[in-house]
């Protein structure tokens, strides 16, 4: 089905780059990762490149390279602010790039991640999105006290169902407002139409939310949601925009059979360069300065923009959307995607030569959904 | 040498001080209207920029309210974005502390300070009730007597936050493959009767050490919650001796916290029009005041203080012979302000006298009790009442409220500041990045506790 879709192109941004020791590249900007400026150039860059969207990693807790809470190491990138701030800062100084921050649904309320997003679509006119995830960590609880998440399959089954009804939640509160509902009506001293504002009167086993949104609906209507494929998260909450995980072209087959999301992003780590040798060199490197190694849970791709090419190719072939690149290091990857891959797409007739449209909806080929509220729409 | 005069502008917001029917007034929810007001508060080298929050829509009689402006941004989002369109203006808002959780708020207000290079503040507000609370995970948990409480010790654990990293802990030395010059930096704890946390925080030390706090709230805790933790009060009161009163009362409490006088600012909020006499602007606020009080509105503030509805009454008419009801829940709901009539049948009685003696409409009688026009006159009277109230110690600046979106405050930055500027009580150029340099605060010292074990 996809196949007469043209190829979409993401980035992942996180830290220094995906690497552990990334931060140590002499490219890196270290001493910047705190910075507005930092974020700035690197969303610039994918800008540059045309490419349809970028996510913005984060958590509610400091990386580790534990599996089980915290480390003590000094020697990694350890700390990052608020994706969604980080997003919204970078919003006035870009124009078609999509804006897809993470914010955890663990732990926060609905109703502030709902008028959060809302106000991102604002602010970037219509190129916010939201990459949802989930805390099962015990020491992420312990930052707030509140409860203890159960772990083992039973706990993590709670936690998706609880996720699935938060991204129904801030849904329907995306729709609690009807696009026409401020009416500016100066012969009756009305500002809204109140019968186009609704109360969402959700209660389910976590919590309630009565709404409405206290941030009319956003210009997209709904902003786009991602989630990985792994969880079933994305399959349970609806996801536009669903992150899986590929290890070669028959995975991508089996794969895309099963979702149901419009887009199916296939998430790879990528160390480029032009030369196929140094490429896998500086993933040598990185990991020798590592000492640890470096296991993602997505493949590692190392070689040139124009072998990437061909298996961005084969993979969209066999059903893919679009990709995910996970920099290894930044911006040194970035670089390479945008200058290097990019190019070598357009030469091949497989990607945009300029934005075809001011939204993130417009870009993913998505339309403006209906209102669910709205009279016409229930008909 | 004179005291200098702080400023800051108001987004107005959800009260029928903004006037939406004029012809002039821009979108409340465009990005756009926001980048307008910060960067004319910025051009007249204003401290910052205050965006108010309020997480449920306003009902009344059991409806949406419907005259005033509704609907506002996320707080943190708008203030983030507004970050990248100025470069000096302090950016501050209101976050709830009773729907929110110590680690997530903290956490966003050290990003933003980074964001926006050292300008971010926070005017840490309470609430209790139900109402807003059917819209989070919390609901309507909190006692009203606990609101202070809770506050105060969520100001405390943010802090125990803000603080958990030491300056200089991110050495990001890549040929020593030193990122940080502590394994445990950011790690923390804290306990009180409110919130049992730990863990590590992942946002270094921001470029203010912690936000600007500011504080509302005119209570006796209120006052001493604001002496005790915060950098600017938000008060209400912008007239001489009642501001004098009030400005001497909450410095006078610093002391007690071993606090300097200057450690924290009185900032009343005030309103304004400008004319080109005082008579030209006079006329203007009572055209101004009628667009603000609508016959619906002076009707619907009335049954606020009636806890009644009073649909049926002409508001050109005279005010109700019947008393307000005191015996059921209150007919607003999500307005803090209906609990400032304390006595309802006392103050009806007042007002009925008021409207008796001076043939007062329900209009003409709500648009004298219900706010005012702070500064009323030509750019000059208006620089001398703000110069006057500032030097005799009234307050040590105001925070203005325009009544047109988005463009409201043009007129007073370039007639009445220049004025200011003139008489050498008011800033030409900002003399530092942060939000605390414009203020003249000190950048707080990390009061760092390394949790044991």
């Amino acid at each position: 089905m996809s196949r007469s879709l043209p190829l979409r192109l993401a980035v992942a941004l996180n830290g220094a780059g995906w690497h552990p020791a990334a931060w140590r590249e002499p490219t890196a900007r270290p001493a910047d990762l705190f910075t507005a400026g930092y974020w700035t150039d690197l969303v610039r860059e994918a800008e540059h490149g045309l490419l349809d969207f970028v996510t913005i990693e984060d958590a509610l807790g400091m990386q580790s390279s534990r599996a089980d809470g915290p480390d003590e190491r000094t020697d990694q990138v350890r700390g990052r602010l608020d994706a969604v701030q980080i997003a919204a800062r970078i919003a006035p100084l870009t124009r078609h790039v999509g804006l897809i921050p993470t914010a955890t649904v663990t732990h926060t309320e609905p109703f502030h991640v709902a008028k959060a997003i809302a106000t991102l679509d604002y602010v970037s006119a219509g190129r916010a999105g939201w990459q949802v995830q989930v805390s099962e960590l015990p020491h992420e609880s312990a930052h707030f006290g509140r409860r203890v998440v159960e772990t083992g399959p039973r706990g993590v089954q709670d936690l998706l169902d609880e996720a699935a009804d938060y991204v129904e939640v801030v849904r329907r509160l995306w729709d609690s407002w009807e696009d026409d509902a401020e009416i500016r009506d100066a012969a009756t001293g009305r500002f809204i139409d109140r019968d186009k504002l609704h109360y969402i009167g959700f209660t389910g086993r976590w919590f309630s939310v009565q709404g409405p949104s206290i941030t009319p609906r956003p210009p997209q209507g709904q902003p786009p949601v991602g989630a990985p494929a792994a969880t079933g998260l994305a399959a349970r909450a609806g996801a536009d925009v669903v992150f899986t995980t590929p290890r070669d072209t028959d995975d991508v087959r089996d794969i895309v059979g099963d979702q149901s999301a419009p887009h199916v992003f296939a998430d790879l780590v990528v160390v480029l360069d032009g030369d196929a040798q140094a490429a896998r060199a500086h993933r040598r490197r990185l990991d020798d300065v590592d000492g640890a190694g470096f296991p993602p849970d997505a493949a590692v791709f190392a070689g040139t923009p124009g072998e990437l090419a061909d298996r961005l190719l084969r993979w969209h072939a066999a059903g893919l959307t679009g990709v995910r690149l996970l920099p290894a290091r930044l911006p040194a990857d970035l670089r390479a995607i945008s200058r290097g891959l990019v190019p070598e797409l357009q030469t091949r007739g497989a990607f945009r030569h300029r934005y075809e449209a001011t939204t993130l909806r417009g870009l993913l080929g998505l339309p403006r959904p209906a209102n669910r509220y709205a009279e016409d729409s229930v008909a | 040498m004179p005291k200098q005069i702080h400023l800051a502008v108001h987004f107005p917001g959800v009260n029928n001080t903004t006037v939406w029917s004029d012809p002039r007034s821009g979108s409340h929810i465009e990005f756009a209207s926001f980048v307008r007001l910060a960067q004319t508060a910025e051009r007249a080298k204003f401290d910052f920029f205050f965006l108010a929050e309020g997480l449920r829509l306003r009902e009344q009689g059991g409806q949406i309210y419907d005259l005033d402006v509704v609907g506002r941004p996320d707080t943190f989002t708008v203030l983030s974005a507004l970050a990248a369109v100025t470069d000096r203006l302090g950016l501050t808002g209101t976050i709830n502390s009773t729907f929110n959780e110590p680690y997530e708020v903290a956490r966003q207000f050290a990003s933003l300070d980074h964001l926006s290079g050292g300008r971010a503040g926070w005017n840490v507000v309470t609430s209790w009730d139900a109402f807003t609370g059917e819209n989070f995970r919390r609901g309507g948990f909190l006692a009203e007597s606990d609101r202070y409480s809770r506050a105060a010790r969520f100001l405390a654990a943010a802090g125990v936050l803000f603080d958990s990293w030491p300056d200089g802990a991110v050495v990001a030395d890549r040929d020593r493959g030193v990122f940080l010059a502590d394994g445990r930096a950011g790690a923390f704890a804290h306990r009180d009767e409110h919130f049992d946390i730990a863990g590590r925080f992942t946002v270094p030390r921001s470029p203010q050490g912690r936000p600007v706090i500011l504080q509302a709230g005119d209570s006796d805790a209120g006052r001493e919650f604001a002496a005790a933790t915060a950098d600017a009060i938000f008060s209400r009161h912008s007239r001489r001796e009642a501001g004098q009163a009030f400005y001497a009362d909450v410095k006078r409490r610093l002391a007690t916290y071993g606090r300097d006088r200057d450690e924290l600012l009185v900032l009343p909020a005030a309103t304004f029009v400008l004319g080109d006499t005082d008579a030209d602007a006079g006329e203007r606020a009572a055209v101004i005041r009628r667009q603000q009080i609508s016959g619906q509105t002076a009707i619907k503030l009335l049954e606020q203080l009636w806890n009644r509805d009073l649909s049926g009454y002409d508001p050109d008419g005279p005010l109700p012979e019947i008393d307000p009801d005191v015996s059921t829940e209150h007919i607003a709901r999500g307005r803090a302000s209906v609990r400032m009539h304390r006595d309802p049948v006392a103050t009806a009685r007042e007002w009925r006298a008021r409207a008796e003696a001076g043939k007062l409409s329900i209009r003409e009688l709500v648009i004298e009790v219900s706010g005012r026009q702070t500064f009323v006159g030509s750019p000059r009277t208006v620089a001398d009442q703000i110069d006057d109230l500032v030097q005799c110690d009234a307050a040590d600046g105001f925070i203005l409220v325009p009544h047109v979106v988005p463009d409201g405050l043009d007129e007073f930055a370039d007639t009445v500041v220049p004025l200011l500027q003139e008489r050498g009580v008011f800033r030409t150029e900002y003399t530092g990045p942060t939000l605390r340099d414009h203020l003249g605060l000190r950048r707080p010292a990390a009061t760092r506790a390394v949790p044991t074990g």
